[in-house]
């Protein structure tokens, strides 16, 4: 089992499907030639593989998720990239009014098989080049909603989204990219809505998703030298939600911390909290804490930015006042 | 066209046309809810259209929808259900009016975001020039939906891919209230020089004209010669929605368009004049129109409403384990068993 980074796992994903699937084609900005293609790299080298399946698109985000679902529609497995997620700000009404209602509106007569891939994630780029929006698309009845944390997920779920006979909004990271790990050389597919525990401990629970996946386990490594013991349930899906593991651990633990990046008010933390007090009130010792992003536009100077998100520190912080707090 | 299909084309005509008034009335009856917006004027665009495609072309429109239901084969009852919301209709009553589908017929459907089936139609056009299937698709919107960037989105797509696909504007002049002098800064026809799109206007108050123009762009879209833009001209007899008064509109104006009528100007100067009706044939196919819409209105009335039970279908075409709505879960998520994890954290 050799060790890839996630932005590799992720090419051998689209590759894997396209040898697989001659109707799976990749339609975005830049992801041909630029940079050797993709502007992160994920691309690159697969419009050489596969001629005439790579395309170049006009930057119109409206358009590449508009183009996208109707070539869904008429018989083709898309994988639409947009840039960064804050430009899928353009392409809303197509990703809401169109990807998510036309099975549904339509009574089953159409079906929408695309993957909208994009990432999350800051970089110095300042407020409009930072944002985090997993809780809005997370929000949507008819969207699948996948966010992997790790290379072994990434490429799992990727292949399982193409797949899927329904639009998928494939949540990447930015600051996941150049992360490593051990994926297998044989085939596998992961599930959509099925979470996993990346840790197992027994004093509390941090569940989380996605980049704050890597920060609650260098915290958990930190906490363990004090002698507490985290249990981490990543996600991994964020529509449907998959509270099973959650739910598990609560049961065992009696303390949950929800970590996640994005802004905290309507945020996708506030949902899990709420839905496992009603499913597990009884089996809390603690209130359901939360660690998320502070709420301000992101700012472009170094200190403000790092001040702005959620860290390992942060989520060290939580569950000391959790562990030290009595109830 | 022979003598039999010209007098298709003409019943079709009549048959939307009834069918708009019966709505209208159904509508002030509070049978049907919600907006409606109704095709009176404009039937020779979708009937000229849709007689001048193959059967198996792709079709996508705006919330205008009910003529071009109708002229694609989906019957009267359906879509009278439709507007009733009821089981039976189009979509089971889940879309009702602007979200009339018959997808056996590859119409795709009316949407009701002004501009945002056009990216979709794209698509479609997209899908058949890579699988080559041969299709044309034909993407019909209103001259409102010109300046709102997926327009000029999918306009240069289109183009650029060379994709086999109509641009079909019916220019009724009207976006809502707002007159086109006062939404658009440039003649219709040139917003197709802008991406050097093969154009041409058309007469919409003639089905002849329509059918002609839809077949020469459409023989162009299969000879691999691209996409084409028709500015056709037309007019809309009734407000925007029945939700409108229609008070801005000068009633002079109106007059005069209804002189143009395309269902009398059709009978007239086509199929009385060629002799290929006699005035009693065009009043028995009056006749027949009727009771074809009173039958669906019949049957509209005593079709069920959908089943509660269905509620939840379809929101996925493919259900997955521990499916969540409405924010909470239906009963406590079950964990799965045999799901592959790496186990390198675990």
């Amino acid at each position: 089992m050799a060790e890839i980074t996630y932005r590799e796992a992720l090419k051998r994903a689209l590759r894997e499907e396209m040898q697989r699937d001659p109707t799976v084609v990749i339609w975005g900005e830049d992801v041909v030639a630029y940079a050797g293609g993709g502007a992160y790299g994920v691309t690159s080298g697969l419009a050489k593989e596969f001629p005439g399946r790579v395309r170049d698109t006009p930057i119109a985000e409206e358009a590449i998720i508009g183009v996208g679902i109707g070539a869904a529609m008429g018989g083709m497995r898309p994988v639409c990239e947009i840039m960064t997620v804050n430009f899928t700000l353009v392409a809303w009404d197509q990703i809401v009014n169109h990807a998510a209602k036309q099975s549904h509106m339509f009574n089953g007569q159409i079906k929408v098989p695309m993957v909208i891939r994009t990432p999350n994630g800051h970089g110095r780029t300042a407020a409009t080049h930072s944002q985090n929006f997993d809780a809005w698309f997370a929000h949507v009845p008819g969207l699948k909603v996948v966010a992997p944390s790790t290379p072994y997920d990434a490429k799992g779920l990727l292949k399982t989204s193409i797949r899927d006979d329904d639009p998928v909004v494939f949540l990447e990271h930015l600051q996941l990219y150049g992360t490593r790990g051990e994926v297998p050389d044989e085939e596998y597919l992961i599930p959509i809505g099925v979470s996993d525990y990346k840790r197992r401990g027994k004093d509390v629970t941090l569940v989380t998703w996605g980049r704050m996946t890597m920060e609650s386990l260098k915290a958990a490594r930190i906490l363990a030298e004090e002698g507490i013991d985290v249990e981490i349930v990543d996600l991994r899906t964020l529509r449907p939600l998959d509270l099973s593991l959650a739910l598990e651990s609560v049961h065992k633990t009696n303390r949950v911390i929800v970590v996640e990046e994005g802004w905290r008010t309507a945020g996708l933390g506030a949902e899990i909290a709420a839905s496992l007090q009603e499913m597990a009130f009884n089996d809390l010792d603690a209130p359901i804490a939360r660690v998320a992003g502070l709420e301000v536009p992101m700012p472009y100077a170094r200190n403000l930015e790092r001040a702005t998100l959620p860290f390992a520190e942060d989520v060290i912080a939580a569950v000391h006042a959790m562990m030290q707090k009595q109830y | 066209m022979d003598k039999e299909n010209l007098v298709a084309l003409y019943r079709q005509m009549v048959l939307i046309r009834v069918f708009e008034d019966r709505a209208a009335e159904m509508y002030a009856k509070a049978k049907i809810a919600g907006f409606l917006h109704l095709y009176n004027g404009q039937e020779a665009v979708a009937v000229g259209s849709v007689s001048a495609l193959h059967p198996d072309d792709d079709v996508v429109v705006n919330y205008r929808d009910h003529g071009w239901a109708l002229a694609r084969g989906s019957s009267a009852r359906a879509v009278m259900a439709e507007l009733f919301g009821r089981a039976t209709g189009t979509t089971g009553g889940r879309g009702g009016s602007m979200h009339l589908v018959d997808v056996k017929n590859r119409f795709w459907g009316g949407y009701a975001i002004v501009g945002g089936h056009l990216p979709l139609a794209a698509g479609l056009a997209a899908a058949a020039q890579y699988l080559k299937t041969g299709r044309v698709t034909l993407c019909s919107m209103g001259d409102g939906s010109t300046n709102i960037g997926t327009f000029h989105a999918a306009m240069n797509w289109a183009k650029l891919w060379n994709l086999p696909i109509i641009f079909m504007v019916e220019n009724n002049q009207y976006a809502m209230g707002t007159h086109y002098d006062v939404h658009s800064a440039v003649p219709m026809i040139q917003k197709a020089a802008g991406y050097d799109m093969y154009a041409e206007q058309v007469d919409g108050m003639d089905v002849m004209a329509v059918r002609e123009a839809v077949c020469r762009a459409a023989e162009r879209a299969r000879k691999g010669e691209g996409p084409s833009f028709l500015d056709v001209v037309t007019y809309r007899y009734r407000g925007h929605s029945m939700a409108d008064p229609d008070v801005q509109r000068d009633k002079a104006e109106i007059a005069r368009w209804k002189e143009r009528d395309p269902i009398t100007r059709f009978a007239t100067e086509v199929l009385l004049k060629r002799n290929l009706v006699t005035p009693k044939d065009l009043n028995d196919i009056q006749k027949s129109v009727e009771q074809e819409v009173e039958d669906a209105i019949e049957f509209a009335d005593k079709s069920p409403e959908p089943a509660l039970d269905t509620l939840y279908d379809y929101i996925y075409q493919q259900p997955v384990r521990n499916m969540q709505i409405a924010g909470s879960l239906i009963r406590p998520p079950t964990i799965a068993k045999d799901i592959p994890t790496n186990g390198k954290h675990a």
